[in-house]
């Protein structure tokens, strides 16, 4: 009865190659992030602290609880700083390869576009122009099947979210155009 | 025998038409985010909870619940078909499961699979329905001091068991907090660390930072691998559903052991991952043929994935008893709560029976519904992996887009969930862990609040905390755990010490 012998392949031509050379080292992005948020914890700590930390009659100030959590984040933070300086020497363990760094920049590349269309065109305007061009340009599919899915995802969201829950999305002109 | 009859009031409120086909279509669309690559139980609840927004809270709280039971039946699938484990939890039922799906045993695996999430979560939940309302009515004599001390507990607890390295715990932890704290503030209507931006004024929504940290930022992360894959299909026959069951009662030891350690490590905060691994491990030491395992053994699948689920599941009890969520996921389906106006806590067992046993019983009926659903379907579940990820990729970041907007109808939050999704992409490959920062992002200001109320009360002493029995052993237990591993290697370095002084 079982059919444990068929097989599901799927095959992934433009996967990331293993010998990739490494673009960064992960001990570098540590120390980038230590510093930056040693950087939003003094901001942070800054601020709480002209908001006022200390105590005054009716209890602690509003920037008394935040101003401390800030410390303890400087402090978290600059403990990561001086172990990521110290480790760096002894590891070179890869943040990111440059093969995987171009597919990575292959989605968010688009995903940042989308958001800039959405904020212009209306969300489902650029849910279509995602769908198609990701599925069209980096996943080489056929073109036709790329715009039939994209409008056909984008249209049962519009039905979904529009039309059946009452969820409105950001729209644009050619919504606009259509009456919506 | 009070919880037996609310717990029958619940399945009433459950058993109308529309609640079932909401739990249907939840278990799908859960299933269905556990198979796809780079999602699993918190990112598909958190990206599938704006659809829930319109509706009543029960049936929303069921539909979602559903989509996590569904999540955690869909990612056994991935694992023992493919042998790429949907969630970290999964991993160790590849171990013996993936070998068995080889040697052509996938359906056999698959159905111990299913039936023992099946069985672990029964077991959770059964200790859901009686401990959450002890435990809820005891914690209803709590004031902030206790609450207080209970959070902190679970913060320390998170810096002291967890396995990342400590200060990178305190940076995801303290972070959270200090974002929680952005915008209004609820006690003097102060404006704090806002910096002038009206759109900050709202604060940091704790479900826009999730479905960046967790939807976006894992697509990034899936892109970096391979993702071909190859794998077996199946399909599960009656027979062999009957075959793995008749077996069951030989390995009760296994089923029951694993069942505990996922109930304890499951209320204790992020025990998934660790339940799975023990589980697995004390299965095969307790084994009389421990050389057995990792070649497709089924105790090797059952005892991981009873464990994973007991825990998934108990990590709900101290969600809705105390509202401290004990994982990533009831920490979403917490933030959900919150969206409906509900407050999670003790007094939902008072204020809202209707809704908490709705959602127990939701519990029972959906992991029976998800197992008979699961067993049928595999073969269309498996074939989805056959959709390339090209297509999925755009439809789960619009997804998480219309989800982030959906929640204020603010397109500053679909930026704002942008920038989570690359901060978690940093944060998962330097380590940082996610879990506590989604934590103290959602209990940032009831902490705070909590501790505010007690300084008032007390005039602004840190004795309160230890001002009764109660709060006092929480506090010391909190403070003990933030040490724990400092405590640990002591009375390990004074053993070592006297061992050395008897010889």
């Amino acid at each position: 009865m079982s059919q444990t012998d068929l097989e599901i392949v799927v095959d992934d031509p433009t996967a990331p190659e293993d010998d990739s050379p490494s673009v960064v080292a992960s001990g570098t992005i540590e120390i980038v992030v230590c510093l930056l948020l040693l950087a939003l914890a003094a901001t942070l700590g800054y601020d709480n602290w002209r908001t006022g930390a200390s105590w005054d009659s009716t209890g602690p100030e509003p920037g008394y609880f935040p101003f401390y959590l800030s410390v303890i984040l400087a402090s978290g933070s600059l403990y990561g700083l001086i172990t990521a300086l110290v480790a760096r020497r002894a590891s070179s363990d890869s943040f990111v390869t440059r093969a995987q760094a171009r597919r990575v920049m292959a989605v968010f590349v688009p995903t940042l576009l989308f958001c800039l269309v959405t904020q212009f065109l209306g969300l489902y305007v650029a849910s279509f122009l995602l769908i198609a061009g990701f599925m069209r340009v980096i996943g080489k599919i056929a073109l036709w099947k790329s715009l039939l899915t994209a409008f056909l995802f984008t249209a049962i969201m519009f039905v979904t979210f529009d039309i059946a829950f009452d969820v409105i999305m950001p729209k644009g002109p050619l919504e606009a155009a259509f009456g919506h | 025998m009070e919880a037996f009859g609310l717990l029958l009031h619940g399945f009433a409120v459950l058993l109308t038409w529309k609640t079932l086909v909401l739990m249907m279509l939840g278990l799908v669309l859960g299933i269905f985010v556990g198979v796809l690559p780079g999602l699993g139980g918190p990112n598909g609840v958190a990206i599938l909870l704006p659809l829930t927004f319109t509706m009543d809270p029960t049936s929303a709280i069921v539909m979602l619940s559903c989509i996590y039971w569904g999540a955690l039946f869909g990612g056994a699938i991935t694992s023992i078909l493919f042998n790429i484990p949907g969630e970290a939890w999964s991993v160790a039922t590849t171990f013996d499961g993936y070998p068995m799906a080889q040697q052509g045993r996938a359906a056999e695996a698959l159905t111990a699979a299913f039936t023992s999430s099946f069985i672990g979560s029964l077991v959770a939940v059964l200790l859901i329905t009686f401990l959450a309302p002890m435990i809820s009515s005891f914690a209803l004599k709590f004031g902030p001091p206790e609450f207080f001390a209970v959070y902190l507990l679970t913060f320390c607890s998170f810096v002291g068991l967890g396995r990342e390295a400590k200060h990178k715990t305190v940076i995801s932890m303290s972070l959270g907090l200090l974002l929680a704290g952005v915008g209004m503030d609820t006690v003097s209507g102060q404006l704090r660390m806002t910096f002038g931006s009206s759109e900050l004024l709202r604060g940091i929504n704790f479900l826009v930072a999730v479905i960046g940290l967790f939807g976006i930022s894992e697509i990034l992360l899936t892109m970096e691998e391979r993702l071909a894959l190859r794998g077996h299909a199946a399909s599960i026959s009656l027979r062999v559903v009957l075959g793995v069951w008749k077996d069951l009662p030989k390995y009760w030891v296994t089923l029951l052991r694993s069942s505990f350690i996922g109930c304890w490590l499951g209320i204790t905060p992020g025990g998934a991952i660790a339940a799975s691994f023990m589980g697995y491990n004390l299965a095969k030491r307790f084994s009389k043929d421990p050389e057995s395992f990792g070649k497709g053994r089924i105790e090797g699948v059952f005892a991981p994935e009873t464990a994973a689920h007991a825990s998934g599941t108990a990590a709900l009890l101290p969600m809705l008893a105390l509202g401290i969520p004990g994982s990533g996921t009831a920490a979403i389906l917490l933030g959900g709560l919150m969206v409906w106006g509900l407050n999670p806590g003790p007094l939902l067992f008072v204020e809202h029976k209707d809704f908490v046993w709705g959602l127990i019983a939701s519990m029972y009926l959906g992991n029976v519904v998800g197992l008979v659903l699961v067993l049928t379907t595999v073969p269309i579940f498996a074939s989805i992996l056959r959709v390339p990820f090209a297509a999925v990729a755009p439809m789960i970041v619009v997804s998480c887009a219309i989800g982030a907007y959906a929640i204020q109808n603010a397109m500053f939050d679909i930026w704002l969930m942008l920038g989570f999704g690359v901060v978690g992409y940093v944060f998962k490959k330097i380590g940082i862990p996610l879990a506590p920062f989604t934590l103290a992002l959602v209990l940032g200001n009831r902490a705070e609040d909590a501790f505010r109320l007690s300084m008032i009360g007390s005039g602004g002493t840190l004795k309160v905390f230890w001002s009764n029995g109660l709060v006092g052993s929480i506090t010391t237990l909190a403070i003990v755990l933030l040490f724990w591993p400092l405590i640990d290697r002591v009375f390990t370095g004074l053993r070592r010490g006297l061992e050395a002084a008897h010889n």
